[in-house]
């Protein structure tokens, strides 16, 4: 009876089609993108505990020195990511919402801006763990726009063994081509950090999963793959939201994970190809993480492109560089998942995979809502085939219980496909983000 | 730079461009041709019928939501559409005061009693009409014969009859539907006629050829579940046609069966109501398997020579049953046994 697990190969149950507005971007090389006066860099650019800070006000570093160390395991250190003068260490505002502690960074302009080097974390040499603490000396995280840090993912708990070893090339959120462009230019950086996964995980298999509408991509590590490396290259069929690590899971493997535990149940391991670059780019040199690629697209965007961008960039910096007249709505992320930007003085993070900008035009103002008229076009879309339609009726009357007791509300992830297709616009995925806020609050805290 | 305005919103920040005021819209639009149609073919007594319904359903929703919010249910057209199908499953020379008492029935017990569009059971044209059916089972099935020759110069009589009187019932006898005329009378009528509505019967169920074109501008639009239509004609097709193959003297063709009365209507307008339709694939297939079924059990055996309007009345009571019984799985979970194990 465990056959329930393997179906449905090559790709996952239901998704949707959202226009994929790549045209724009997916040609134009990664270029870099001139440093700004004043960085700011939030002590928290991760899931886990914040970073502490090893500067003091007013004291010169260099680019690539250590600013801040990692306080305890789930946590992640912070590189200076350009030479230069801290500021103050103050609050600073993230995307959030909350204003949280970080470093102002005062670049010095005529800097040369060499980077210092590290410790190598040597390939061959190094012991798994040892590798897994060089991930964790950079700074890395996800990539892909969740920021965990990935030493931690990669930490296989007891008792498990990593089978699949799977590297997300899919990119499946409209405009974005950041990851696109990583394969296209960034391909030794990749296979390198493969080859530090391989060796800190030691899996069965490896798989790189990209979506169709990159076959260049595709084609270009097919390519370059090094002759000793057994690498599988799957090229997926295109379907939001395949890029969510559960979903790309079952494409590649056919296994489905079970609900409320990680892709290593099943022997997975996601890591996003952006992040596998980072890996083998920075371990050799024992660098810490200083840029990032990103995306800055959107009809609102005069000069779209990818961008290799130092973290802690300002957005309005970037905004003024990049050109965004008549501008009504920014947001940190694709368009299905990303959050809306409140205040341009906050900075782009280690998670910050593409910066979209919409005119009047594109927003979503003037769509009045509509009652639910049972279309069940939201049980088509959802991935896990949940009942958004339902899921949104009890949110509607407050059963946050019942919603996470009887209709798994706490395996949805909030990718958006049922609020997509929904023709009475109705914010089911807004409603359902607060049930499972309000649910989590209950379940820390019993009520008296 | 400017400073920039910037609005605020949660993800995602794309949407399909359909939306549910668009769908009823275009079933609305859909229905035109069958509607241009209805008025050739029934003449003014047609047209006043529909206007009649239409502003009954577009009034009651208005009055009944009150002075606030009436403005804004209207604006999702579907009192509109409930209107204009309750016109088309009558008479065309339904006495016109009883058609408006059909609109106001439809629209507050066939969708405000349950709490508003999205919330109710049945179908609430079909409800209207029940009750329509229920309470003057003579004006009813009183017909008229398709493309008098008089049509646009006079009214039929019984549609101007004044309220709480008796139609008159001077020459309505002579257009008995197809299917009656089978039933009491074995006269079967020309499939080519039924298929594109020189005969009597409903105001819009006459023509199915325009309401297949309409159901299938539909689907292809994708705001119509294919699947409702074509399960419903398909049961009643081969079960027809198994029952033809027994003894094609005492059973309608199949081809007739498809093309007359209500059936095309209903599979293509009234059982596809999103809101009284089941929600999952299979209910859907279960769902319309039932209505076929029905409409020919009614049809052949039963007392009444039309059976769609029963037998989707039954479906829609179907639905919430098969939505909560047919099994889901749902992603990473081992079965849905385990569910009901549970609790």
């Amino acid at each position: 009876m465990m056959n329930f697990l393997l179906h449905n190969k090559g790709t996952f149950h239901h998704g949707i089609h959202p226009p994929e507005m790549k045209d724009d971007t997916k040609a134009l090389s990664i270029r870099q993108f001139p440093f700004p006066p004043v960085l700011v860099l939030p002590l928290s650019q991760h899931i886990g505990a914040a970073a502490e800070p090893v500067v003091k006000e007013g004291q010169s570093v260099q680019r690539g020195q250590l600013i801040a160390k990692a306080n305890g395991y789930m946590s992640v250190p912070l590189h200076a990511p350009v030479s230069g003068k801290v500021r103050k260490i103050d609050y600073v505002p993230t995307i959030s919402g909350k204003k949280t502690m970080g470093i102002y960074l005062e670049s010095f302009p005529s800097s040369g801006q060499e980077v210092i080097e590290g410790k190598c974390i040597d390939l061959y040499t190094s012991s798994p763990s040892q590798i897994l603490a060089g991930i964790q000396q950079a700074g890395i995280v996800g990539l892909g726009g969740a920021a965990f840090p990935t030493h931690v993912k990669l930490a296989i708990p007891e008792g498990k063994s990593c089978k699949y070893l799977i590297i997300n090339g899919v990119e499946c959120e409209p405009y974005l081509t950041t990851d696109h462009r990583v394969m296209l230019e960034q391909y030794n950086d990749i296979f390198m950090g493969i080859r530090y996964l391989i060796k800190a995980l030691d899996p069965e298999k490896v798989i790189i999963g990209i979506e169709a509408n990159k076959e260049d991509a595709y084609d270009m590590l097919k390519r370059k793959k090094p002759l000793d490396m057994e690498v599988e290259l799957a090229l997926l069929p295109v379907k939001y939201p395949q890029g969510a690590e559960k979903m790309l899971v079952t494409a590649v493997t056919g296994h489905e994970v079970p609900s409320g535990k990680l892709p290593i149940e099943v022997g997975a391991v996601v890591i996003n190809v952006a992040t596998t670059a980072e890996i083998g780019r920075l371990l050799p040199h024992g660098r810490g993480i200083q840029e990032r690629v990103i995306t800055i697209t959107g009809p609102g965007i005069a000069k779209k492109g990818n961008y290799l961008i130092t973290i802690g960039t300002p957005l309005r910096f970037i905004l003024e560089q990049v050109g965004a007249e008549g501008v009504q709505e920014v947001f940190m992320g694709g368009p299905m998942m990303g959050v809306s930007v409140s205040n341009l003085d906050m900075p782009i993070t280690k998670g910050t995979s593409g910066i979209v900008a919409f005119r009047q035009e594109q927003t979503l103002a003037d769509r009045p809502e509509f009652a639910c008229i049972r279309c069940g076009a939201c049980l088509d879309a959802c991935p896990l085939s949940l009942n958004p339609s339902q899921l949104g009726v009890l949110a509607k009357n407050e059963a946050y219980d019942l919603m996470a007791s009887d209709h798994h509300l706490m395996d949805c992830f909030e990718c958006g496909s049922c609020s997509y297709v929904c023709p009475s616009n109705i914010p089911l995925v807004q409603y359902f983000r607060l049930a499972k806020t309000i649910v989590r609050k209950r379940q820390t805290k019993p009520t008296v | 730079m400017k400073e920039l305005t910037l609005q605020i919103r949660t993800s995602p920040h794309l949407k399909t461009t359909l939306s549910t005021d668009t769908i009823m819209l275009h079933v609305i639009l859909s229905l035109i041709p069958v509607v241009i149609f209805a008025v050739y073919a029934f003449g003014w007594s047609g047209l006043t019928l529909m206007v009649t319904t239409t502003l009954s359903c577009v009034l009651t929703e208005y009055i009944l939501n009150g002075k606030d919010k009436g403005t804004k249910a209207l604006k999702d057209w579907s009192a509109v559409l409930t209107g204009l199908l309750l016109a088309l499953t009558l008479p065309p020379g339904f006495p016109l005061w009883m058609a408006f008492v059909g609109g106001m029935v439809a629209i507050a017990l066939g969708k405000f009693v349950f709490g508003g569009l999205g919330q109710n059971l049945f179908n609430p044209a079909l409800v209207g009409r029940a009750m329509l059916q229920a309470a003057f089972p003579v004006a009813i099935t009183t017909w008229t014969n398709a493309m008098a020759p008089d049509r646009f110069s006079s009214f039929i009589a019984s549609s101007l009859t004044l309220p709480f009187l008796e139609p008159i019932k001077a020459d309505a006898i002579s257009g008995a539907t197809p299917l009656s005329a089978f039933k009491f009378d074995k006269i079967t009528t020309d499939v080519q006629d039924l298929a594109l509505g020189f005969t009597s019967g409903s105001l819009g169920e006459t023509c199915a050829v325009l309401i297949a074109l309409g159901g299938l501008y539909l689907a292809v639009r994708k705001m119509l579940n294919w699947r409702i239509p074509v399960g419903i004609l398909g049961t009643v097709a081969v079960f027809t046609g198994l029952l033809y193959l027994i003894d094609p003297s005492k059973y309608p063709a199949p081809l007739a069966m498809l093309f007359s009365g209500g059936l095309m209507l209903g599979a293509v307008y009234m059982a596809t109501d999103m809101v009284s339709s089941p929600l999952s694939s299979i209910g859907v297939w279960i769902y319309s398997f039932v209505i076929g079924l029905l409409v020919v059990l009614i049809r052949i055996w039963g007392g009444l020579p039309e059976g769609v309007m029963y037998a989707i009345l039954f479906g829609n009571a179907l639905a919430p049953v098969l939505d909560k019984t047919i099994p889901k799985r749902i992603y990473g979970m081992p079965s849905v046994k385990t569910k009901t194990a549970k609790a």
